[in-house]
């Protein structure tokens, strides 16, 4: 969305008094809602909203060929897609640029936490193994369709129960769900986008502040035996951010980590 | 504790044998070729030209279009031809990296095309390639405020290092590898690369953002004297 200079400016204005147009803290987030099972056929599926902000995601499984470096492993596939209903600014047609870069820094964050047990996915080693197919779909875009996306898919996965696998013919009977959950360790990650607007920093914009912001970066964060670790960073858009600046965003993404975490906990079983 | 030194024999903060060459190809408004060790990127630019179509123009700056990708011979498992979602990605973050130092507001209603191939790959292709175009981009004669330089800085296990290479970026044993490519404008020393995947602590994170300052500086060099010796 084209937002007019008028707004930016007081976009901006409004950060230096420490205040958004919503009212929230610069670091504050709008409410989360989370619900998971919204549509049965999925494996796993989950719907979150942050404020007017929704995503839907869903899970599904297939079956593959283990890729020849890590032939014990099941694959994951994220695809992230910008319905052309949730926004005057999607249009039909192949993934843009945007789509792409979302879900590619949420493959990155899941895939590089640990978080899918990949090795459980395997049914006979270097011959055949589960695909994952992690799909996420934007329903309403009211900004940070990135952090939404990545909590609807942690929801998504843990939602998720295998579907029976008929080894003679060699195929899952999606029909028949098991009770087994869907292979996930402890370690869970999160996923925390800064924005840069002027000299300050914001987490969970609306669409106006996404616009005005000049930078942003996100960083994935997973905590080990109570050791945080980051494990995905991508820092998007043309401006540029110092040494400093960045030093003060992996200690708030710590801090904002802990805060998600509890959230998420509280709301999905 | 004694220092080990790495498989290829470098230090740890050592960036690879660099090479770059301003003016590859005489056809581009501008080129250039730059190379971590076995890493071969070139880069070439066009423009500015009217962008077309029409309508795509913008009256208050030009418009800077990065296309990255890699040869299809230039990776083990060859490649298939045509841009992957990982170039797409590539190419974007490229352009974000390069865009604060062109003064695009001067060529209003143009494009300014970069096209980078990787000719051969060992590791840190988006690192060679935004050296490279920042170096084409300075050959073509476009209005810059300075230059781009990029470096990556990993961890392996429990050490950081700089410019990882294919070897290295394979590492599984402890706590595996990490690898974060970097770019820095030449001057103000900001921050306009930064990725990751991997695992690494906060305070590590922070001392990889040192180290690769002061690795960008040896890249720096590296493409000051090749503007310094370009070859008519």
């Amino acid at each position: 969305m084209e937002i007019s200079n008028l707004t930016k400016k007081r976009i901006k204005e409004g950060l230096k008094e420490n205040s958004r147009f919503d009212g929230r803290d610069l670091l504050e987030h709008r409410e989360i809602e989370i619900e998971t099972g919204i549509s049965e056929n999925a494996e796993g599926s989950a719907r979150v909203k942050f404020g007017k902000t929704e995503v839907i995601v869903g899970v599904k499984l297939g079956l593959a060929t283990p890729y020849p470096d890590s032939p014990d492993e099941g694959t994951l596939k994220t695809v992230m897609e910008l319905l052309p209903l949730s926004s005057p600014e999607f249009e039909p047609g192949p993934p843009r640029i945007q789509a792409i870069e979302i879900s590619r820094i949420i493959d990155r964050g899941i895939r590089e936490s640990g978080f899918i047990d990949f090795k459980k996915l395997c049914i006979e080693e270097g011959e055949k193994v589960y695909e994952v197919y992690l799909d996420i779909f934007s329903i309403n875009n009211d900004g940070n369709l990135l952090d939404a996306g990545f909590l609807g898919a942690l929801a998504a996965f843990k939602d998720a129960r295998m579907p029976e696998y008929d080894a003679e013919e060699e195929k899952i009977i999606y029909e028949n769900k098991t009770d087994k959950t869907f292979p996930l360790t402890d370690i869970m990650p999160f996923n925390i986008t800064f924005y840069k607007i002027g000299d300050n920093f914001i987490i969970d914009p609306v669409t106006e502040e996404e616009e005005a912001s000049e930078s942003r970066i996100s960083l994935g964060l997973t905590e080990d035996k109570e050791k945080i670790k980051i494990n995905s960073i991508q820092k998007g858009k043309e401006g540029t951010m110092t040494e400093e600046e960045l030093s003060q965003m992996i200690d708030a993404s710590v801090k904002k980590f802990k805060e998600l975490k509890k959230e998420f906990d509280k709301k999905v079983k | 504790m004694a220092k080990i030194k790495r498989s290829d024999g470098r230090e740890f903060d050592e960036p690879r044998e660099m090479e770059a060459k301003v003016g590859i190809i005489d056809k581009a408004d501008g080129s250039a070729m730059f190379r971590f060790g076995k890493t071969i990127a070139i880069a070439s630019v066009f423009g500015p030209k009217i962008f077309h179509p029409q309508h795509k123009q913008d009256p208050s700056t030009g418009v800077l279009r990065c296309n990255y990708d890699l040869l299809t011979f230039s990776v083990p498992d060859r490649k298939r031809p045509g841009p992957s979602r990982r170039s797409h990605e590539v190419s974007k973050v490229t352009e974000w990296a390069l865009a604060p130092v062109v003064n695009l507001e001067k060529y209003p209603n143009t494009v300014v095309d970069v096209h980078i191939k990787i000719i051969q790959a060992n590791a840190s292709t988006r690192c060679a390639g935004i050296n490279a175009a920042a170096l084409a981009l300075a050959n073509a004669g476009i209005s810059m405020k300075e230059l781009v330089s990029s470096v990556a800085v990993g961890k392996l296990d429990k050490d950081l290092v700089v410019d990882l290479t294919k070897e290295e970026e394979d590492f599984v044993e402890g706590e595996g590898a990490t690898d974060i490519p970097f770019a820095f404008l030449s001057k103000s020393k900001e921050i306009s690369l930064f990725q990751m995947d991997g695992k690494i602590s906060p305070e590590e994170l922070k001392e990889t953002i040192k180290l690769g300052k002061e690795a960008s500086e040896k890249v720096y060099e590296v493409q000051k004297n090749a503007l310094k010796n370009i070859k008519e």
